[in-house]
């Protein structure tokens, strides 16, 4: 059978495809393009859709306002306190499940639990494990003489409570990824490194490690990726508030706050472009390491 | 020998902690949805309450609309999952058995979306669901999400690992190639199906921004919706908080329990093809 497009063929195709291309073009495609036009309109009525006004107004107003930079570096600290702990975390725990044990299966369900569940029912949970006279939290670092830590009211505490939330929350599905590459390591490695009387530690930092660099490095831009776009989480553990004083607005509460709290939606559309670039930076890094990695 | 059996001690030691750090606040939760208003706030915490307060769940429940709210989840995700499904098989198809002019530019620009951030696209779909009339209606909370990139892609590669010699054979016996697609196809591919609808039913269902945004009546709201509602409404009422929360993770987890082996397949074979 020749297998060449034809028009026949094309014509059934596109049969085939108006109803996603439908959807994906009015709600994914066309959408990224509008935002980047929207990012420069200085004055404008978009029910109506006239513009009555251009420019670079919108990104120069966030890059003047204290506000953005303060939300970019929250996103960077909640950025840096998640990703290189849940790794490691994350690491260890898949090490200990790819060993001969039992219940090796009950293990793996239970810590991918609360990769299942509401972000929101599950920020509300842990607000009340946080409550600072109440919680459970407090209560328990008390037995190693800690005093009571205002977690949610205090602005230095409002982070740390939030990074806690996101790695207990996002652990499973890092040990679900760092398994399936564990799998695919051949397991003559380990047997070799063990006649040669190489221990826990050393097959682990010799052979997992090196091995699973590919893996580690795929979890690392996705777990980067996801924590700049972190909102349900500030939204549900501070109820609607970015954090006492401000201290946990992230940059999608900014972009949100600037949409549905003030309807400003040009600068808005800057400072979602803004995120779009710094996840478009990480996006082709993986692309291209990726690329490199591909034949070892 | 010895230093073994130590090392594997450890193991399961840390491996017990940790879990137990992963199901606490699902036991803490179920504990305090289930204790008298009297029993919540007191140091030192109570695991197991004293008297169990069934009642603390029928009482959350009629202290918000969340029957309503229920039954909006419900809608949204079966109505989502099932066009998902639909719009899906049928694109994997095409991408998968039709040769056509552009399909590689065309993929190729449809991978391209799915690394975009949908916080970007959240204003401009907001003014078309606006000019649309459809804001506030069950229309804003599922077309946008009746077809998605992932699926198509998870999809395409299942149905490029179908052997290309089961579909000549059915040409040759004059079955259209739509009829094949349902009736070879579709059934052959049952665990990526399964994976995709599971996928996107825990999504639909946990959604939160867009059916925060796109709603504003209470009659519209979604359960995450109702829940921060209901959560500023009640202030310091753990046990009813808790019990609401619980309504809404509980039937995640048991839907996880039953068809942990195809989210988990989904996840880790998201993961691998990145």
């Amino acid at each position: 059978m020749n297998d060449k497009p034809t028009m026949k063929k094309t014509i059934k195709a596109i049969l085939y495809l108006i109803p996603a291309l439908l959807i994906i073009g009015t709600f994914s495609f066309y959408p990224i393009i509008k935002s980047f036009f929207m990012s420069f309109y200085t004055d404008y009525d978009y029910f109506k859709d006239l513009v009555f006004a251009r420019g670079l107004d919108n990104y120069i107003f966030i890059f003047q306002d204290p506000e953005f930079w303060k939300s970019i570096q929250n996103t960077m600290i909640f950025v840096i306190g998640v990703v290189p702990l849940s790794i490691i975390i994350s690491l260890v725990i898949a090490t200990f499940l790819n060993q001969k044990i039992k219940f090796r299966g009950l293990f793996r369900t239970i810590y991918f639990i609360p990769f299942v569940t509401s972000v929101v029912a599950v920020s509300i949970v842990w607000r009340w494990i946080f409550h600072s006279q109440y919680g459970v939290l407090n209560y328990a670092l008390g037995f190693l003489g800690i005093s009571p830590i205002k977690w949610l009211s205090d602005p230095d505490w409002a982070m740390p409570s939030l990074i806690i939330l996101a790695i207990w929350k996002g652990l499973g599905y890092n040990i679900i990824i760092f398994l399936s590459g564990l799998q695919n390591i051949d397991k003559q490695y380990y047997l070799a490194a063990r006649i040669d009387g190489a221990g826990a530690w050393e097959r682990f930092k010799n052979i997992t490690v090196p091995l699973l660099s590919s893996t580690t490095f795929f979890i690392s831009i996705v777990s980067i990726i996801n924590s700049f776009k972190v909102f349900d989480e500030v939204f549900a553990l501070f109820g609607g508030q970015p954090g006492p004083a401000g201290s946990a607005e992230t940059i999608v509460y900014y972009i949100y706050n600037k949409f549905y709290g003030e309807w400003n939606f040009g600068v808005a559309s800057a400072a979602a472009y803004v995120l779009l670039f710094i996840i478009f930076i990480f996006t082709l890094i993986q692309l291209y390491v990726g690329k490199k990695k591909v034949n070892y | 020998m010895q230093k073994e059996a130590l090392s594997k001690g450890f193991i399961y030691l840390l491996l017990i902690l940790g879990s137990l750090l992963m199901l606490l606040p699902f036991i803490w939760m179920i504990s305090t949805s289930l204790k008298a208003a009297n029993e919540v706030m007191i140091m030192p915490p109570k695991w197991i309450p004293t008297d169990i307060q069934w009642g603390n769940y029928i009482k959350a429940w009629f202290s918000a609309p969340f029957a309503m709210y229920s039954v909006n989840s419900v809608i949204v995700l079966v109505a989502s999952t099932i066009g998902e499904l639909i719009t899906t098989i049928l694109a994997a198809y095409a991408f998968s058995r039709i040769n056509f002019y552009g399909r590689d530019i065309i993929f190729s620009i449809l991978l391209g979306t799915m690394m975009v951030p949908g916080e970007v696209l959240l204003i401009p779909n907001f003014v078309t669901l606006s000019n649309l009339g459809w804001i506030d209606h069950y229309q804003a909370l599922i077309v946008p999400w009746l077809a998605s990139v992932f699926s198509i892609f998870l999809l395409r590669q299942f149905f490029l690992s179908i052997p290309k010699e089961l579909s000549f054979a059915a040409k040759i016996d004059g079955c259209s190639d739509f009829r094949f697609l349902w009736s070879v196809m579709v059934p052959l591919a049952k665990p990526a199906l399964i994976t995709i609808a599971i996928l996107k039913a825990i999504g639909s269902w946990n959604a939160f921004m867009w059916p925060l945004i796109v709603t504003s009546s209470e009659n519209m709201r979604t359960l995450p919706v109702g829940l921060i509602a209901f959560s500023t409404d009640t202030g310091t009422k753990y046990e009813l908080l808790m019990a609401a929360s619980s309504m809404i993770i509980l039937p995640m987890i048991i839907l996880y329990i039953v068809l942990q082996k195809y989210i988990m397949e989904g996840v880790a074979r998201a993961g691998i093809k990145g």
